[in-house]
């Protein structure tokens, strides 16, 4: 199964980043194979929509699963167009988080938040 | 001449300031351009009301003619487009309806539809003409609406008092971008001042000739005057902290049309305000 998370930097070590739309790189991983890419997130600095353009890199590598602390309203928005599941990550470590999910002890991620986009900018 | 009021917080008496000084003057405009919480019309009472629906445009695809090619959500800078399953997803409150979308889609399989996100009212009460502009709740941008009211100002009526926004954002950029000149409110506290100095930094970056009307003044210091003095700049007058001011203000009434002596005090700042607008269309001539 293939399979996203939102990283700090790009190695097996690093943290799972706490965004999902804004985090600076995905890992994308083959639990079967163990391989692992990173991709660099190129909506984590647009002036909005991150969330959106970050799920659509995700959908785009047809992975089976997002792990992720949380997400956006318009993310889980395009996620939820696919077949692609969603589960929250229990820490920020990546390979405890990989372990749980191949144990099958991820619960689905059911908290949307509703986004943190700066309109009122007062 | 169109003036605007502004200030960096709410609270400050934006409203008090525009609504008098409009009502004082012989003939005037009064103008809302607080659309996420208009509040001038409450003094007002404004009647023969006509309202005008204010839209955005926003984009809708025809999937018949749309493959894919996903140009248009390259393009957006604002992420308003996914395309997912082989559908075009567009994400409404997203979308800052440039239209650059339907410009670039080369199928031209993208429209542009109306989306209403509220309303300008005109109407009038006695010498004023109150022109006020209503967001809907849940809408994320009031521009559209105060483009819609500033554009078309009648010029045959004397003075128009834009009473803006709170803050220094692109809301408040937008209700000020015309104005000939600039009248902020202030309170006299640490705090005041810290607001007073976001306004003023706004303001003396679009260049525009400006003054300050100090509110709520108690006997002793007034922080807000002093960073006046220290910058340089003109105090236009002083409303005092008066329970029959504030009484009269919570009661939704206007006070230069109930009391005299607030008339008086809002008759001088108008010539004070008067005065120096002509003289800064003078410099600036």
């Amino acid at each position: 199964m293939i399979i996203a998370m939102p990283v700090d930097e790009q190695s097996m070590e690093t943290t799972v980043c706490q965004s999902f739309g804004r985090t600076p790189y995905f890992l994308i991983y083959d639990t079967e194979s163990m391989e692992s890419v990173f991709l660099n997130n190129s909506g984590a600095a647009s002036q909005g929509g991150a969330g959106i353009k970050a799920a659509q890199t995700i959908v785009d590598h047809k992975v089976s699963a997002l792990l992720t602390p949380r997400c956006g309203e318009n993310a889980a928005e395009v996620i939820n167009a696919t077949n692609i599941k969603m589960y929250k990550t229990i820490n920020d470590s990546i390979k405890d988080n990989i372990d749980a999910l191949n144990n099958g002890q991820l619960s689905l991620l059911d908290e949307i938040h509703p986004g943190l986009h700066d309109h009122a900018a007062i | 001449m169109k003036i605007a009021v502004l200030s960096g917080k709410g609270g400050t008496g934006k409203t008090l300031v525009s609504v008098n000084l409009a009502a004082v003057a012989k003939e005037s405009i009064y103008i809302d351009c607080d659309v996420e919480e208009p509040n001038g019309y409450f003094f007002f009472k404004p009647k023969d009301i006509k309202s005008e629906n204010i839209s955005i445009k926003i984009p809708y695809v025809d999937e018949t003619i749309c493959n894919g090619c996903r140009k248009c959500g390259d393009f957006c800078k604002f992420n308003a487009l996914a395309y997912i399953n082989s559908k075009l997803l567009v994400f409404d409150e997203v979308c800052h309806s440039c239209g650059g979308c339907v410009l670039i889609c080369p199928e031209k399989a993208l429209k542009e539809k109306p989306k209403f996100i509220g309303a300008v009212q005109r109407g009038v009460s006695e010498n004023v003409t109150v022109i006020t502009g209503m967001l809907n709740t849940g809408e994320a941008s009031g521009i559209p609406i105060i483009k819609n009211i500033l554009e078309d100002i009648p010029t045959d009526k004397g003075f128009a008092f834009i009473d803006c926004p709170p803050g220094s954002a692109c809301i408040v950029m937008e209700s000020i971008k015309d104005a000939d000149f600039c009248i902020f409110v202030a309170e006299p506290t640490l705090f005041g001042v810290h607001n007073l100095n976001m306004v003023y930094n706004l303001v003396t970056l679009f260049n525009k000739p400006h003054g300050v009307v100090l509110n709520k003044c108690l006997k002793g210091e007034n922080p807000a005057e002093e960073f006046c003095q220290e910058k340089g700049i003109q105090i236009l007058g002083k409303i005092p902290y008066d329970k029959e001011l504030g009484t009269l203000n919570s009661d939704a009434l206007i006070s230069v049309r109930e009391n005299k002596k607030y008339h008086e005090l809002f008759f001088d700042l108008l010539q004070t305000v008067t005065k120096e607008v002509e003289h800064a269309a003078v410099t600036n001539s």
